[in-house]
C-alpha cells in the first residue's frame, strides 16, 4: 500500500524532530512584538463600538494633549490615503465591492472599524490617550445576519443600493460535466427519493494565539515592515498596488509568526496604518493588538447558510445534488473572502458520483467583521453539508450511512476521476481507509453496543458519526485561477545556493508559521542532493531573501512550493554535473548522481557535490563557456490540484437526561500521498481535528442584536482545552498524487474539514430514534438537551420530511442557547 | 503636541528589584505596569508571550518562586522580592530542561507562541507530581490554551518530560 517504504532516500518518511523547536522552546524567538527599534514610537487604534454609524466628528485635541503622546491622526490627515485592503478575488465581474481603507472618516460598517489613531512613546500611553479621542456618531441601522441581509430592507453600504455583492453558479448540464439537476430532482420526486437540509456553517474566529502585531521601519533606502503575516509576498505587493510606493522601496518580513489558519491571510489595516504613521513620522512604528481587538477585527470564518436538495432512486443511489448557499462576508470584500464558499463549489459533490450537480452562491454584504479563509477555507462548509446529507439518504434507505457512501463513492480502479463539477481527482482509495478505520475503531463491536443500549433504554446513548471527504489542494495552477478571475498565480518558488564550506541554503517563497516547513524541506533537499539534513538551511518569510513566492495557505506548501524545492535541486544537480565531467575528466554521460557524489560508471572515481561547489568557488579549474557557480533557481506552477481524503469515525456518548456529550473514541484515515515526516503530518491531523470538533460542539462568534461582538474575549468565544478534548488515532493510507513528483497531497487542512461533520453526525445518530435529524451548531449541551426536550417521543419513528426553512425573524448567529430552528419534529 | 522627553516622567516610576532565572534585575517602571510587560519589554526577556491579556490562554505562566502564575495579571511591583522563572531559566539550546527536551521528542508545539506558558506550568507540575497518568498530565495543562497541536502531543510531552527527569534524577543520585 505504501510506497515511502520502498524509496531508497534516507530522509523522506523520516519521523525527523522539527529543527525550528530548539528557540521556540527556549525562548530564543523572533516575534514580531519582540522588535524594539531605536525612537520607536507605539500605536494605539481608535475602534467604532457602532456596527453601522456615520461619523459627525472626531476630537482629538484632547488625547493630543495627553502624556508622551506625539500626534493623533484621523482619515482626513491622509488626504492622499493609506491604501487599501483590496478584493483579490472578485468572483463575478459585476461584484459590489465597497472600497475597503485601512481607517474611515465619514462611516463605520462595522464594529471595530478603525476611525483613528494614537502615536505615543509607550503603547499604554497610547491606550490611555486612545481613550481620549471623542468621536461623535450617528448610528445607523445595522443588517447582521446573512438571510436578513438578502432582503435588502437594511443596507450595510447604503450607496450600494443593495446587500448581495454577487451570484456565482456551476451548473453541470451548462458546462458539459454532468446531467440537468432540475430534471433529476423532478425524477426522483416521481419515483425515488427527494432529501432537503438546512445546514447553518456559524461564524467562527480563527484565532491564532499569536496576536497579530506589525512594525515599520521607514528609515534607510527602503521601508521595512515586519508583521504577523502569512502573506508577506502578497502583502508586499499590495502595499505597492495600492500606495503608490515602488515595490522595490518595499521589505515585508515573516519573522516568527505564532499560528494563522487563514486568519493572517490578509492585508490589514492595522499593517497599512502603522506604515502610513511610520512614514509620516519618519520613526519606526509598532502596533500590537490586543486578543480583544484581534476577536473583533481580525477575520471571522465560515457563516453560509446552505440549502441542499439530493436526489437518489429508492435503492439509495444518488442522482442529483443541488446545493444553494447564502454566504455573509460581512462588511468588506476581503482579499479572498467572496472565493471563499465558491470553493465549495468543487467540494460539495465530495467522493460521489453524481450524475447532476448544481452549486449556487450568493454572497452578501452585513455590518460584521469581514469573513475570510479559516482553515478548510470552502471545503469543510461543503464537506459538513455533504456529509451530513448522506447520514440523511442512509437513514431514508434503512442503511448503515458507510454502505451509502460506499454505494455512491468513486471506486479505487475509477482513477484519475473526473468529477460532475469538472474536477480531475489525481488518486485514492477510499475503500482502503475506511476498511482500516472501521478496524482501528472496532466499528462492528461499537454499532453491537449502540444496539445494545438503544434496546435497554439507556439514558446516555451511542452515537456514531462517520465523515468520509476528499479536499482539492495545491493552490493552484495559475491558469485555473486566471480562468476564475483570480488576482495572481498559484506557482511557487525555490532557490538552492550551494555555499563553499558545503552547507546548503534553500531559499522559499513559502512562509511557514508553526508547519514545521525549515523541517520537511531540509528532508527534501537532504536526499535529493545527498547532503546531510543538518547541512540544510532553510529561508524564507523575507521578501529581500525570498524575493518570489506565494506564501502559505490552502494546504499548498508542499505540494506546490515542496516541488519548487525538487526542482530546484535538480537543476542544481544538473548544472554541478558538467563541471563535475571536467573535473573528473570523464564524459558527463558517463556519470551517475547518488548519495551527493558523481561517481564514473564502472570505476570508483567519483566528486561530491559539495566539493564541486568549493570548485566553483574558487573557479580555478572549470569548464569553458559556462558560468562559475551550480546555484539554481525554479518555479513550479502546477498542472492541477492533488485529493487527499479520509475517513473519519466518531463515537459520541451523549447523555438523554442533560444534554452532555462526551466523545469516547475518534480514529481518522487519511490519505495524503507519500509523508515527508510523518511526526509533523500527526501534529497538522490532530490540530486540525480539534478545529473541526471545537465548530461542532464549542464555537461560534455570535453578535447581539446592535452588532456589538459578543464572544470578544477568550472568556467567551471558547476554545477547547486539553480536558475538554481526547487522544485520537490516526493513521494513514497512501494513493501518491500524480500531480507532483514528490507524490504528496498536502494535509494542513485535512482534520479540520472531515471532523466537524463526523462529530454533528455522531451526536444526531445517537438520537435519530428521537425523530431528531439535525442539531444546529455549535451543538453544545443546552442545545442537545433542547432538542431532545423538543423531539418529545421517544418512539423510535425516523422523521424523512424536509425540514422546515430557517426563521427569517431570527438573528445572525442564533444565542447559543437556542436550539435553532429546524432542528427537530 | 508633547515633544519634550522630560514628560516621560508623567507617570510616576516605581523601582522594581526582582531576581529573574537566578540573576539580579532591576529597573524603574510605571507602578501599572504589568509583569509580562515588565519581563518582555523593560528587560527584554522576549520568551514570555502574552496571548490574551485577560489571564485565560496561559501563554505568560510564569513560576513566581516555584509556582506557576499568569504573569500579564499580575504586576511588576507585586514581584518584587521574589523569584520568578521564565522559559529562559528552564534551559537552552545546549542544555535542555526535561520539559523543553520532551516537547521537541514529542511534537509537542507547531508555531511554538503558547509554549512557553506549558513549559512553565508543566515544570512546576512535574515537581509536584514527578509520575502523573495520562488523565492527570491532560488535567494539568488545561489552563493553557494551544491552537496548534490539539493538544495529545502536549500530553506526551507531560509524560515523557516525567521520564526524562526520573532519569536524570537517577544518574545524579
Amino acid at each position: 500500500m505504501t510506497t515511502v517504504d520502498d524509496r531508497p532516500s534516507a530522509e523522506i518518511g523520516n519521523r525527523r524532530l522539527r529543527k525550528e523547536d530548539q528557540r521556540l522552546i527556549t525562548g530564543r524567538t523572533k516575534w514580531t512584538d519582540n522588535i524594539t527599534l531605536p525612537g520607536m514610537v507605539h500605536l494605539a487604534m481608535v475602534r467604532s463600538p457602532f456596527a453601522h454609524a456615520r461619523i459627525t466628528s472626531i476630537d482629538t485635541s484632547a488625547a493630543k494633549e495627553a502624556a508622551n503622546v506625539i500626534a493623533v491622526y484621523t482619515a482626513a490627515d491622509f488626504p492622499d490615503g493609506m491604501g487599501a485592503c483590496a478584493n483579490a478575488w472578485p468572483i463575478t465581474p459585476e461584484q459590489v465591492t465597497p472600497d475597503h481603507l485601512p481607517m474611515v472618516g465619514e462611516r463605520v460598517a462595522c464594529a471595530g472599524e478603525i476611525v483613528a489613531v494614537v502615536v505615543a512613546r509607550t503603547a499604554a500611553q497610547a491606550r490611555d490617550a486612545a481613550e481620549l479621542v471623542d468621536v461623535d456618531y450617528d448610528v445607523l441601522p445595522a443588517v447582521l445576519d446573512g438571510l436578513e441581509a438578502m432582503k435588502d430592507e437594511v443596507l450595510a453600504h447604503p450607496d450600494k443600493g443593495t446587500n448581495k455583492s454577487a451570484f456565482w453558479k456551476l451548473d453541470s448540464a451548462e458546462a458539459g460535466t454532468g446531467g440537468n439537476v432540475e430534471e433529476a430532482i423532478a425524477a426522483a420526486r416521481e419515483d425515488g427519493i427527494v432529501i432537503k437540509r438546512e445546514y447553518r456553517q456559524q461564524r467562527l474566529i480563527p484565532a491564532f494565539m499569536e496576536p497579530r502585531s506589525t512594525v515599520v521601519d521607514p528609515t534607510g533606502e527602503q521601508v521595512t515592515m515586519w508583521t504577523a503575516t502569512q502573506i508577506p509576498h502578497i502583502l508586499r505587493f499590495l502595499i505597492a498596488a495600492t500606495t503608490g510606493m515602488p515595490e522595490s522601496k518595499i521589505r515585508v518580513i515573516a519573522p516568527d509568526v505564532g499560528g494563522g489558519f487563514g486568519g493572517k491571510l490578509q492585508t490589514t489595516p492595522e499593517e497599512f496604518i502603522t506604515l502610513a504613521v511610520a512614514r509620516r513620522l519618519g520613526k519606526p512604528a509598532k502596533y500590537t493588538e490586543t486578543r480583544s481587538e484581534s476577536l473583533v477585527s481580525a477575520h471571522h470564518g465560515r457563516d453560509q447558510y446552505q440549502k441542499l436538495t439530493l436526489s437518489a432512486t429508492k435503492d439509495g443511489t444518488v442522482t442529483g445534488l443541488k446545493v444553494e448557499l447564502v454566504a455573509n462576508l460581512g462588511a468588506y470584500v476581503a482579499i479572498v473572502g467572496g472565493g471563499v464558499p465558491v470553493l465549495g463549489a468543487w467540494m460539495f459533490n465530495a467522493i460521489y458520483k453524481f450524475p447532476a450537480y448544481q452549486f449556487n452562491c450568493q454572497t452578501v454584504l452585513t455590518n460584521t467583521a469581514w469573513v475570510d479563509a479559516y482553515r478548510g477555507a470552502g471545503r469543510p462548509e461543503a464537506t459538513f453539508g455533504i456529509e451530513r446529507i448522506m447520514d440523511e439518504l442512509a437513514a431514508e434507505v434503512g442503511v448503515d450511512p458507510l454502505a451509502i457512501r460506499e454505494k455512491n463513492w468513486i471506486k479505487h480502479e475509477e482513477f484519475p476521476f473526473t468529477s460532475v463539477a469538472g474536477m480531475t481527482y489525481d488518486s485514492g482509495n477510499y475503500e482502503a481507509a475506511t476498511a482500516r478505520a472501521k478496524e482501528l475503531f472496532g466499528y462492528d463491536e461499537l454499532r453491537a453496543e449502540q444496539a445494545a443500549r438503544r434496546e435497554s433504554g439507556d439514558p446516555v446513548q451511542l452515537g456514531i458519526g462517520v465523515s468520509t471527504f476528499t479536499e482539492m489542494c495545491g493552490l493552484a495552477p495559475s491558469r485555473v485561477l486566471g480562468s476564475l478571475s483570480y488576482g495572481a498565480g498559484g506557482w511557487e518558488s525555490a532557490s538552492i545556493r550551494m555555499l563553499p564550506t558545503g552547507k546548503v541554503e534553500v531559499i522559499t517563497g513559502t512562509s511557514p508559521h508553526g508547519q514545521g516547513h525549515e523541517t520537511a524541506w531540509s528532508q527534501i533537499v537532504a536526499d535529493r542532493l545527498g547532503v546531510p539534513f543538518e547541512d540544510v538551511e532553510v529561508l524564507h518569510g523575507d521578501t529581500q531573501v525570498a524575493y518570489k513566492g506565494l506564501d502559505t495557505y490552502g494546504s499548498r506548501s508542499l505540494v506546490v512550493g515542496g516541488e519548487a524545492v525538487v526542482r530546484a535541486a535538480d537543476k542544481v544537480i544538473e548544472k554541478a554535473k558538467a563541471f563535475a565531467a571536467h573535473l573528473l575528466e570523464a564524459n558527463a554521460d558517463d556519470l551517475e548522481f547518488s548519495g551527493g557524489r558523481f561517481g564514473v560508471k564502472g570505476t570508483d572515481q567519483g566528486i561530491g557535490i559539495t566539493d564541486i561547489a568549493l570548485a566553483t568557488f574558487a573557479s580555478h579549474n572549470y569548464p569553458e563557456g559556462l558560468e562559475p557557480g551550480i546555484d539554481a533557481d525554479a518555479t513550479f506552477d502546477p498542472d492541477d490540484f492533488s485529493f487527499p481524503h479520509g475517513t473519519h469515525l466518531c463515537a459520541m456518548e451523549v447523555d438523554t437526561e442533560t444534554g452532555q456529550t462526551r466523545m469516547r473514541k475518534y480514529v481518522c484515515v487519511d490519505d495524503i500521498g507519500n509523508v515527508i515526516n510523518p511526526l509533523i503530518v500527526e501534529g497538522q491531523v490532530h490540530g486540525g481535528l480539534v478545529q473541526g470538533i471545537a465548530q461542532a460542539l464549542w464555537e461560534e462568534a455570535v453578535y447581539d442584536e446592535n452588532g456589538t461582538l459578543v464572544t470578544g474575549s477568550f472568556v467567551d468565544y471558547t476554545l477547547p482545552t486539553a480536558a475538554d478534548t481526547i487522544s485520537f488515532v490516526t493513521e494513514n493510507t497512501t494513493s501518491p498524487s500524480t500531480t507532483n513528483t514528490l507524490g504528496t497531497k498536502g494535509v494542513g487542512e485535512a482534520g479540520t474539514i472531515a471532523s466537524t461533520p463526523a462529530v454533528v453526525n455522531s451526536i444526531v445518530d445517537a438520537l435519530r430514534p428521537l425523530g431528531i435529524h439535525d442539531i444546529v451548531m455549535p451543538c453544545t449541551p443546552e442545545r442537545v438537551w433542547k432538542a431532545i426536550q423538543s423531539a418529545g417521543s421517544h418512539d423510535g419513528e425516523t422523521t424523512t420530511e424536509a425540514q422546515p426553512h430557517f426563521d427569517e425573524a431570527a438573528p445572525n448567529n442564533a444565542d447559543p442557547g437556542s436550539t435553532g430552528e429546524g432542528n427537530a419534529q | 503636541m508633547n515633544t519634550s522627553v522630560a514628560t516621560h516622567d508623567a507617570e510616576a516610576l516605581v523601582p522594581v528589584h526582582v531576581t529573574v532565572n537566578g540573576a539580579p534585575y532591576g529597573a524603574s517602571v510605571p507602578a501599572r505596569r504589568l509583569l509580562s510587560d515588565f519581563l518582555r519589554h523593560d528587560l527584554r526577556l522576549t520568551g514570555t508571550h502574552v496571548g490574551c491579556e485577560h489571564g485565560v490562554c496561559g501563554a505568560c505562566t510564569i513560576l513566581l518562586d516555584g509556582e506557576p502564575v499568569r504573569s500579564c495579571l499580575m504586576f511588576a511591583v507585586q514581584a518584587v522580592g521574589h523569584e520568578v522563572t521564565t522559559v529562559e531559566g528552564c534551559g537552552t539550546i545546549e542544555s535542555m530542561g526535561p520539559v523543553q527536551q520532551a516537547f521537541t521528542e514529542c511534537h509537542g508545539l507547531q508555531c511554538g507562541f503558547c509554549t512557553p506558558g506549558f513549559i512553565t506550568t508543566i515544570t512546576a507540575f512535574l515537581k509536584e507530581n514527578p509520575a502523573p497518568t495520562q488523565d492527570e498530565a491532560r488535567e494539568a495543562i488545561s489552563g493553557n490554551l494551544c491552537r496548534c497541536t490539539g493538544y495529545q502531543n502536549i500530553v506526551k510531552s507531560v509524560l515523557r518530560a516525567a521520564e526524562i527527569a526520573g532519569e536524570q534524577a537517577g544518574k545524579t543520585r
